[in-house]
């Protein structure tokens, strides 16, 4: 589990904040303790995301957030350059995919690392990024993982 | 396929207003400007006009959706049997899906369709996942996500899986200012070349500055008829061959299976092409949705231009889409040089070119006008085409 009180760069002051709903709240607010939580499905065992009420898969109604190991790999990425506030930083959005089912995937930034070293396999770790009260799983290096 | 019913509507006319990256006139002047040009062309007036159809509509920005559709029939004062507007479904094409199935089913004659732009409002406020399509905006702006990321995510992937270059890209937005220097409404007419397009700001790699399009003011509108209607129109009436308008897998900007390409342009396109007997090789000119370069690439893959993974190849240098080649694409300089029409300025091109009238950027095929062309708008999680001809042929 990486350390949340660990300085985390670069700063995205342009983020917009999600509304929480009873759906998504969990995904929001879960990662207070460091831990990445998703929706899962309790009869078909399949990870849900976007959250849904019912498991889209077996349609299943018992679905309910489940802790997972927090590490996944980077399927793409881009480097945003364009300064949508001023003075603003490159910044890394990136599509991860998740360790336990790589169908299931998260867009997130890729923090803690030059973003010219971010590339396409590399392995990643959950890294949230508080905003707004909310806790965003952002993603950083893999111990051992060019950063 | 049993029946193919939108070969019972025709384009009978097309109208656009002043257009220019930014001008001083309002949302509804624009569309009345617009909307009486293409009901002139048809050969029709108000009073001929029983269907109003709009894409996305109100309840979106009035900036980005125009005038709402009671409005402009209170300001025509128009009698209707038919009028709607949506948002969801395949980009702003389905505006015109809309008005071919309406007279198509009887329940309209002449369905006035109007798209119109007037810059962008940039919404404050919190982000509802309710109302933004498949978590578009929900699930990637609070990263800093925006339009431009979220397509050049695909590019990266693209580029990483089958090795395309800026080099290839770059020919498209190349190419397109070569054929805006003929067209004399463009905004950008200078020309580009290959080291201005590499050396230009990184907006979100791999893309840069040429490839994003350019956000402009104007309105365009057709008037969509029956096809009984072709003998009595004074211009070439254009036939609708066939729509695609279809989602089957999991559509989403991050969740979708390959993320190196545009799932619902690939479905639109196999649906397109199971309503037609006409192949990739029948059509002349293509007329391909271009928000950013890199979606006109995927387009040529997705409809059969080229195979998978090809498009870099095949856009290279530029020589086989531009005006003398085989598939003259976005003749009249597109979103990219000519002005953002929100999609469906990409029909009016097709129809132009289709009926000759595309002046010095006339494209000539077999020593006369092209007969058959392709439109398609859509990016990312939405996608839909349309195969259309000078005139009609077939049957429903």
């Amino acid at each position: 589990v990486a350390d949340v009180a660990e300085k985390v760069w670069p700063e995205i002051p342009n983020r917009v904040t999600p509304m929480v709903t009873e759906l998504n709240e969990f995904f929001w607010t879960g990662g207070a303790d460091g831990i990445l939580r998703m929706l899962a499905c309790e009869d078909c065992g399949r990870i849900i995301h976007p959250p849904s009420p019912r498991c889209p898969y077996c349609l299943s109604a018992r679905v309910s957030p489940r802790e997972l190991s927090g590490r996944g790999e980077v399927l793409t990425y881009t480097i945003n350059y364009q300064q949508w506030v001023p003075d603003q930083e490159p910044y890394v959005i990136a599509v991860v995919a998740l360790e336990e089912d790589d169908s299931v995937r998260l867009t997130t930034n890729i923090v803690c690392c030059e973003p010219e070293a971010v590339s396409i396999g590399m392995p990643v770790e959950v890294q949230f990024v508080e905003w707004d009260g909310l806790h965003l799983p952002c993603f950083r290096p893999a111990p051992g993982a060019p950063a | 396929v049993t029946a193919v019913g939108e070969r019972n509507a025709i384009v009978s006319g097309v109208g656009m207003s002043q257009v220019g990256r930014k001008i001083d006139r309002g949302p509804m002047d624009l569309t009345l400007e617009s909307a009486l040009r293409a009901i002139e062309d048809a050969g029709l007036t108000r009073d001929d006009i029983d269907g109003l159809v709009t894409y996305p509509g109100a309840g979106y920005p009035l900036a980005q959706a125009g005038p709402a559709l009671f409005d402009v029939q209170e300001n025509l004062q128009l009698s209707l049997g038919f009028f709607r507007s949506s948002s969801e479904g395949p980009g702003p094409i389905q505006a015109v899906h809309n008005a071919a199935l309406a007279v198509a089913s009887g329940v309209a004659r002449h369905v006035l369709v109007y798209r119109t732009s007037t810059r962008s409002v940039i919404g404050k406020g919190k982000l509802d996942p309710h109302i933004y399509y498949f978590g578009n905006h929900y699930w990637a702006d609070p990263y800093g996500g925006s339009s431009p990321s979220r397509e050049a995510v695909m590019a990266t992937r693209h580029f990483h899986d089958y090795g395309t270059t800026r080099e290839q890209v770059g020919a498209i937005p190349i190419n397109q200012r070569r054929n805006a220097a003929l067209n004399p409404d463009a905004v950008f007419r200078q020309p580009l070349t290959m080291e201005e397009y590499l050396n230009a700001r990184m907006i979100s790699s791999p893309l840069c500055l040429y490839d994003c399009d350019t956000w402009g003011d104007g309105s365009v509108s057709f008037v969509v008829s029956h096809r009984d209607y072709a003998p009595d129109c004074p211009k070439t009436p254009i036939g609708i061959e066939a729509f695609g308008t279809a989602v089957r897998t999991r559509a989403s900007h991050d969740q979708r299976e390959d993320l190196s390409t545009m799932s619902a342009a690939w479905e639109s396109s196999a649906h397109m092409w199971s309503r037609t007997d006409l192949k990739p090789a029948d059509v002349d000119t293509a007329h391909l949705y271009d928000g950013f370069s890199f979606l006109t690439l995927i387009w040529l893959e997705a409809l059969g231009f080229c195979g998978k993974g090809e498009g870099g190849p095949f856009v290279e240098r530029g020589s086989r889409i531009a005006l003398e080649g085989e598939l003259p694409t976005n003749t009249d300089g597109g979103q990219l040089s000519f002005c953002r029409l929100e999609g469906l300025g990409h029909l009016r091109e097709a129809c132009l070119q289709l009926r000759g009238e595309a002046g010095e950027r006339q494209v000539s095929k077999r020593g006369g006008t092209p007969e058959v062309a392709v439109v398609s708008n859509g990016a990312g999680v939405i996608g839909g085409c349309m195969l259309v001809t000078a005139g009609v042929n077939g049957s429903a």
